[in-house]
């Protein structure tokens, strides 16, 4: 294995987001801040406490969610866009690298920074509402586990792009709509019984309500149900990744 | 002083050494097609030698590029095999890769990045553990180091060149591709550029550059290949090449002008130009060798000279110029038109 290699990817990535601190994380620690002060503040003292949780506070997980799937595609998917963008492609593909290191080094960057813009959201949100997490470990494991997935989807789109149009495109036509009817802001119980069983075939409420399950121990969906779906998620995109490599789609002609 | 007879021996000496040495790239029936139909390689067959410089020239569209990036693993090849250093690119590709490093023709660099860290992110990319001294020897000797914590983006395309060739050289390769190095590079940078190139080539490392500019080929190159629709033309030593295809040319600057070639210089190739104020003579420059071998006579200047005497054809001045590596590649290209 090419470590130098791995090593060299990783902390070249982690370097940008070092230049590039004020984006990678003062706007998304700005932005969810906001979703406190609006959803939190003004209108969650409206609403009633959802299974004993109050409405801030049940908000917390939804929100770390939705900026870790937004930031981990983002951030992946330029990642790998920009060296495709100027050209500087031509290096990694004549590198002595194995795909696996590649992925490896740009996935495991991107993850990283979701997840210390995640934690720091964490320790954000405890400014504003009280904060308890019932089982770390598993709130770590979700952390963990939907970091690497989504930064490996953003690693796809980022491959898949050519333009700056595609690279937006699904973060805001799929990922953002998924996030917001998935149960971020509202338990699904809330929601009539038609709409509970579409909101059923989002597969970011998994997500979210397994992370919530994590926080409060009340959930949707069951957490073995939560840790399926985004372990088969991650079997996806892995498997859509290495076909990727297999055939040089969109990196070698 | 060497004597007339030690040097041949010194020669024979070496024959038997450069004939030994494995060819550091291989090229077996390499083809490329790609997706849209477009042939762009058909059946190259290749041997680059250790230490040299090879020169890859062909026109536009020619297939240099493909082949170069083939080699280096950015495009797959259709049919064929390529061993760098007697490695398989495919079924060893780190050994293969480990030893090759790339310029590519495009200035593409990361804009914001500063020289230094841009020059250890390809050592460490090549595998190698970090070697600041290595590193700084490598922007010292290209004139990089007082650039080395600029960003790339503040920095002129010739230095941008430079970057890019020591991001090639951060690894130490034993084989370098110069894809167009010296493309809108000015004539004194370029100068500059090939004593570069040529000091690595004295260090061992395997130069294979593509280029345009049929100077650089001409002043830098130990061999030529000639690449056109996708097949290999030629592959000659430079010198071998010029001495073999180049034509030379004498003219004579006449002190009275003439209407027509005299009756009697008829068996010569002769033509009037400048209004009948120069007089041309072709011949091959194969047939020019040492004064002692004869050569001229061969040429025939010598019996030229003496029939333009005896005509009573006096000339005030005369010229030589031999076709250069240009003039030799147009018309191999026409050629195979």
């Amino acid at each position: 294995m090419n470590l130098y290699a791995v090593r060299a990817i990783y902390t070249f990535e982690m370097a940008r987001a070092w230049r590039t601190l004020l984006q990678s994380v003062v706007s998304p620690v700005i932005s969810t801040s906001l979703y406190f002060v609006v959803f939190g503040a003004a209108i969650g003292t409206r609403i009633a406490e959802i299974e004993g949780v109050s409405y801030g506070a049940f908000l917390v997980p939804g929100l770390i969610m939705l900026m870790l799937l937004t930031q981990s595609v983002s951030n992946a998917s330029f990642g790998i866009f920009f060296p495709k963008f100027t050209g500087t492609i031509y290096e990694l593909l004549s590198a002595p690298v194995s795909y696996f290191e590649i992925v490896v080094g740009y996935v495991g960057a991107a993850a990283t920074k979701s997840l210390v813009l995640g934690l720091i959201i964490l320790a954000t949100a405890g400014f504003f509402v009280p904060l308890s997490v019932a089982h770390p470990f598993w709130m770590l494991l979700f952390l963990v586990l939907t970091a690497v997935t989504f930064s490996l989807l953003g690693f796809i789109i980022g491959i898949w792009a050519d333009g700056f149009e595609k690279l937006q495109l699904v973060p805001l036509l799929v990922i953002t709509p998924l996030t917001f009817l998935g149960g971020s802001f509202y338990s699904i119980d809330m929601l009539p019984p038609f709409w509970q069983a579409v909101t059923l075939f989002n597969p970011v409420l998994y997500l979210v309500s397994g992370f919530r399950w994590s926080f409060y121990g009340i959930s949707d969906v069951s957490v073995g149900a939560s840790l399926f779906m985004i372990l088969l998620f991650l079997g996806i995109c892995l498997a859509v990744v290495s076909w990727i490599f297999k055939t040089g789609y969109r990196l070698k002609p | 002083m060497t004597s007339n007879i030690e040097a041949p021996l010194r020669r024979a000496e070496r024959e038997p050494e450069r004939t030994v040495v494995p060819p550091v790239v291989v090229v077996e029936n390499l083809s490329k097609t790609y997706a849209s139909g477009f042939h762009a390689l058909k059946n190259i067959d290749l041997e680059i030698r250790r230490g040299e410089i090879f020169a890859l020239l062909g026109p536009n569209g020619a297939g240099k590029t493909t082949l170069i990036s083939i080699i280096c693993g950015l495009v797959n090849a259709s049919e064929g095999r390529v061993l760098a250093d007697g490695f398989d690119i495919v079924s060893d590709y780190r050994e293969a890769r480990s030893r090759i490093g790339l310029v590519p023709q495009e200035l593409t660099n990361e804009a914001f990045e500063t020289v230094w860290a841009t020059v250890s992110f390809s050592r460490g990319l090549f595998g190698k553990p970090p070697d600041p001294e290595h590193i700084e020897r490598v922007l010292k000797s290209l004139t990089l180091w007082d650039k080395r914590n600029n960003k790339l983006i503040t920095l002129s395309g010739g230095m941008k060149r430079r970057v890019l060739i020591a991001k090639a050289l951060s690894h130490e390769p034993k084989i370098l591709f110069l894809d167009e190095p010296t493309a809108g590079v000015d004539v004194e940078l370029r100068r500059e550029m090939w004593e570069v190139v040529r000091r690595l080539r004295d260090s061992g490392v395997t130069i294979i550059l593509t280029t345009h500019y049929i100077e650089e080929a001409e002043e830098m190159a130990d061999r030529i290949g000639v690449i056109n629709h996708g097949e290999i033309i030629l592959v000659e030593e430079k010198r071998e090449l010029m001495r073999k295809l180049g034509s030379k040319q004498l003219t004579l600057h006449l002190r009275h002008p003439l209407e027509t070639v005299p009756e009697r210089l008829a068996g010569y190739r002769l033509e009037l130009a400048a209004g009948g104020k120069e007089l041309i003579y072709h011949y091959d420059a194969n047939l020019v060798g040492d004064h002692d071998e004869g050569g001229d006579e061969a040429s025939g200047i010598a019996a030229l000279l003496s029939d333009l005497d005896a005509a009573g054809i006096r000339f005030k001045d005369l010229h030589t110029k031999q076709s250069s590596l240009e003039e030799i590649f147009v018309s191999l290209v026409r050629e195979r038109r």
